[in-house]
Formats: structure tokens, sequence, C-alpha cells
């Protein structure tokens, strides 16, 4: 928790990772890609405060006590996500799988939320595996990334048939949180593969899941908010936004979240620190204390309360993944709309 | 021959990459700092090394980034040949291979593409159109003006701007209406002007397709300057 003049803040981190990409895990005739891959990361903790920048060393992996006292001690988080990536071409154990997650668990028995992962290309074998993951880590949610390679396929999309089939099974299964990263490649590449007009189509055909869409749909925030304002059950991760932002990019980071205040409003945005790019301290702690600059350019997107960065830093997480808030922590439920009373009207206009 | 006229050849093929834009950022590769050397040698015969900010970035932009550049370079006078590498990147290979034999896209990306590019560069030239008109429209609502009273405008009734210039460029190369006679607002995908009720969506959904696009270009900047400690050629015109 985090407590600020006098307000307290249940803190949910709603994308980490607990990964490992040193050389002792790198596929053997994959190296270039295993170190591209966390060279590329690492580039990213780069746009955090100097003083929470690690050797490349460390990041490729670090411990569990490190990650404990970045997270917990330190961080002002209540709650972990784990939101695993397998890049199992690259990473002889996967770079960062459900089962290596919950190694840290064990030790700390309600600290963190298991996501696990589906990749639609593994077929009937794939599907057996999300059951028995699902069963062991009782995972709530799965964290999908469309532009892993597998074999000599570049990515994938969430309405290729095979997907249907497996976002079925999460509705069978009791995995309502559908986590959604897009990456550079896809099939067929000619393609943007940042595109999220498949997000689109998945949610409306599953209207009991949500669907998360991390880091905002970046680099197309713009898509991500008309899509996201038509689809109730479309929200928001912000895993990058503001750590990649609100440090090196104030003035961007502040126009990012008004955007996003303004498309999805505040009860669809959640707190990710994306950690280890970036650890939760200086992210909470700035994000609490941020508002907008002064200027024209900022002066007609809606305000964020200290009530609304508490939804945001927690209480919205919680809510999908069904976290206990103790009471002191809670605000008292009332909006439901997007933040500003004009975007509704505009979009009925659309 | 070269003629006392002519710019120096390296010269005039680093002018030639600095039209070459990235089609995500629509900023040029020059001052994007992703150009890392540009020379031409007594032969004419020209070579460019370029660089991104990471070592995924997306491969169909990184090609049309390359293909672009080895075009430019290849008109610019003095160069007779031309030779575009493009460095750290995890699908360099098929892309410099790929660009140097002049193969296209489809060829280059064996069984992983089957368009060529110019959907892509079309997708992200509407998106340029819909940001610049923000650049150009946002002064116009500052001053005063109510976002229904900007449909009846034209391109000629404004007042000569940097961004009126690129608005019109970008507009251009569509095939659109860029005159001093055409509607201010239109939709990109269409070349209609935009009406009066369709102005507020319009306009705001052109002020988020700037932002987000000014966002990724302050990510990728940082990004660079993380992964590179020299500038590029060309970076401090910006």
């Amino acid at each position: 928790m985090y407590e600020k003049n006098g307000e307290k803040y249940f803190v949910v981190d709603g994308h980490l990772h607990y990964w490992n990409a040193a050389p002792d895990n790198w596929v053997a005739g994959q190296e270039q890609y295993a170190k591209g891959w966390i060279d590329c990361f690492y580039g990213y903790m780069g746009l955090g405060p100097p003083d929470t920048h690690w050797p490349i060393e460390k990041f490729q992996k670090y411990s569990q006590d490190d990650l404990m006292r970045d997270v917990f001690e330190s961080g002002h988080v209540d709650v972990a996500i784990f939101q695993p990536t397998y890049l199992l071409e690259w990473y002889k154990e996967g770079f960062n799988t459900t089962e290596r997650n919950s190694l840290m668990g064990e030790k700390h028995p309600g600290r963190f939320v298991y996501n696990t992962r589906w990749d639609p290309r593994d077929g009937d074998e794939g599907l057996k595996t999300l059951q028995r993951n699902v069963e062991r880590f009782g995972s709530k949610g799965v964290k999908l990334y469309t532009a892993e390679w597998n074999n000599t396929s570049r990515g994938w999309k969430l309405t290729d048939p095979g997907a249907y089939r497996y976002l079925a099974a999460c509705q069978d299964l009791g995995v309502k949180n559908i986590h959604v990263h897009k990456g550079p490649t896809i099939w067929p590449l000619d393609k943007d593969a940042f595109d999220v007009s498949d997000v689109d189509h998945a949610a409306t055909d599953f209207p009991e899941l949500n669907f998360i869409v991390e880091h905002v749909g970046l680099p197309r925030i713009e898509d991500f908010c008309f899509m996201a304002v038509q689809e109730p059950n479309v929200y928001a991760g912000l895993a990058v936004v503001i750590g990649g932002l609100m440090h090196a990019r104030p003035r961007f980071f502040a126009k990012v979240m008004g955007e996003l205040l303004f498309w999805l409003g505040e009860d669809k945005l959640l707190f990710g620190s994306d950690y280890a790019i970036w650890e939760p301290k200086w992210q909470v702690e700035g994000f609490v204390d941020w508002d907008y600059p002064d200027g024209e350019e900022f002066s007609d997107y809606p305000a964020l309360s200290a009530a609304g960065k508490k939804k945001i830093l927690g209480l919205n997480a919680a809510k999908l993944y069904g976290i206990e808030v103790p009471a002191e922590f809670r605000v008292p439920v009332q909006a439901g709309a997007p933040a500003a009373a004009e975007s509704a009207k505009l979009v009925t206009e659309a | 021959m070269i003629t006392s006229l002519s710019v120096e050849p390296t010269g005039a093929a680093l002018a030639a990459l600095a039209t070459v834009r990235d089609p995500e950022l629509d900023e040029p590769i020059t001052s994007l700092g992703f150009v890392v050397a540009c020379s031409v040698s007594a032969g004419g015969h020209a070579q460019v090394r370029l660089r991104l900010p990471t070592y995924f970035c997306a491969p169909n932009f990184a090609y049309l980034m390359v293909a672009d550049a080895y075009d430019a370079v290849s008109a610019a006078d003095g160069v007779g040949s031309a030779e575009v590498v493009l460095e750290d990147h995890f699908a360099a290979g098929a892309i410099n291979g790929g660009v140097a034999a002049r193969s296209g896209f489809v060829a280059s990306f064996d069984g992983e593409a089957v368009s060529e590019l110019h959907q892509l560069r079309a997708d992200f030239l509407r998106k340029a159109v819909m940001a610049g008109t923000d650049q150009v429209c946002r002064p116009l609502l500052s001053a005063g003006r109510e976002p229904a009273e900007l449909h009846s405008l034209t391109l000629g009734e404004l007042p000569a701007s940097a961004a009126l210039d690129r608005l019109r460029r970008r507009r251009a190369e569509l095939g659109l209406a860029a005159g001093d006679d055409s509607p201010l607002v239109i939709d990109p995908r269409t070349g209609a002007a935009v009406g009066s009720e369709g102005l507020p969506l319009h306009l705001r959904r052109a002020r988020t397709t700037r932002v987000s696009i000014e966002a990724n270009a302050g990510i990728c900047s940082g990004l660079l300057r993380r992964r590179y400690a020299t500038p590029g050629l060309g970076e401090e015109d910006k």
C-alpha cells in the first residue's frame, strides 16, 4: 500500500515478470534473438530515472530477493499479477513461464496472481496444457503475445479460427481476463502487426471475457482508443505508458493519459510496472503526484482525482481478479461512464 | 560527368536521404537519427548505413525505409550505384538482400508475406493526414473558432505555415485534393469533405492520432539514444 496526503492506495501491479534471459538460458543457434530481445527490454529501462537503472547482468537474471524487495518492500505493491511470455524458440526454459513464476509464490502465498498463456498454433495439445495450467496455478487470466515466433511462423491474430477455440476454452474454464500484447511481427508480415482490430472482433464475440490490451496498444494508441470506446469489456494496461513516458517524456505522458481518460475513462485503466523493466516504486509515487502540466493543450482533458488514481493503481484490477480490498482503500462506486460526458456524445454521433 | 552546378555527391546523397521518412513516425530518417553513414566514391558508388531504435523494430516498416533510401540515393546527382545496409536488426539479412536484389517484400520474406507494402504505406499516410489535420486546426480552435465552423474553410483560406505545407504534401501523396480550393477537413479514406455534424468527432480523432504518433516518436528517440551514443547524420538539422 502507499499513503500520501492522507489518501491510501491499494496497489495491484497488473503486469510484472520473473524472467531468466541470461546466456545460460539461450537456445543454441538462436542466441542473437535471445540477446536482441533482452537488449531491447534493457533499452526501455533507460527511459526511467537514471538512479533506477541496473547493470545488464542483473537485468538479464535477477533474484527472487530482488523482486520481493523492489516490488513489495520498497515498491508499495500489495498484489502482483505475473504476465508470462514464453519465447521457447529463443530461451531454453522459456523467458518467463507460469512454472517459473509460480516458484515465487510458493514462498509468498497471497502475494501473486499467476496468469498463464496459450498459443493457437499449439493446437489440441496446447488446449490440454491450458487446462492443466489453470488447475495447477489457479489462473484467472492469460497473457497472449501475438508476435511470438513458433517454428517458421512469425505471429497470429485473435481472429484466427484456432484462437477462437482457445477463447471458448477460457470462457469454459473461468479464465476471464485476456491480456493481449501486440509485437512487431505477425502473419502475414505485410500487415500492421500492432493492429488491434482482431481484439475488437474477439471482444464482441466473447462478451463474458475481459480484454486488457497491454501497453494501451502502443504504438497504435489511436486505433486502440477508437476501438475500446465501443467495447464495454475492453481495458487498457498502462505498462510502458507510465514507465516509458512519465519520466522521459512528461508532456507526452500527460497527453496520452488525457486521451485514455477521454476515450476510456478511469474505470478501464490498469496500472502495471512491467518489472523488471522498471521498478514500481518511482512509478507509483510519481503517478500519485502526477497532474497535467499548465498549458492550453492540456486544458480540456478530463481531470484525474485521488479516487481515480486509486482505481487505476489497484481497484480496477482487484475487481477483474476478485482480489479482496480492505475497506480503508476502497472508493465509493458510482462512475462507470467514460470520464468526459462529451465523449459519450461524440460516440453516439459516430 | 559532374558539372560545376552539381552539389557534391555525398551531400546530394544525404539530401536524398532527408526525403525518406519513417512511415510510422512521419519524420525524415535523417532527423530521427537513423542514418549512421553516407558516402559516395569518386566512381559514383554510394554507401549508406542505417540503424533503428531496437533490434526488433517492425520488419515491414524497416524494409520500406531501406528500400526508399535505396531509391532516393540511387537517383541523387553523381550517384551511379548504391548500397544501403540496415545494421543491428533481426531481419537485416532478409531486408538488405531483398533491397539490393530489388526483389520486393514478398520475395524477401519467403512464405511470411502475401502482398507488397503499398496498402501499409497508404494506411500510415492517412494517419499522417489525420495528425496533420490536428496540427493545422488546433491553432484555429485555440484562437476561438468553433469546430463546426471549420467545415466551410478551404486550404487557401488558411495562413501559410509549415504544418499546412506538410498536410498538402501528404494529401497529394495519397491522391487527395490539396489545392487552394480544397476543403480543409476531409476523410482521408474517401477524400470527401467532413460535414459540420461529423467535425467534432473527426477533429477529436485527429488529435488522438497526433498524440499517438508523437508519443511513439518520443519513445523511439529515447530508445535510439540509449542504444547508440553518437548522433546520426543530419540529426542535428532537426
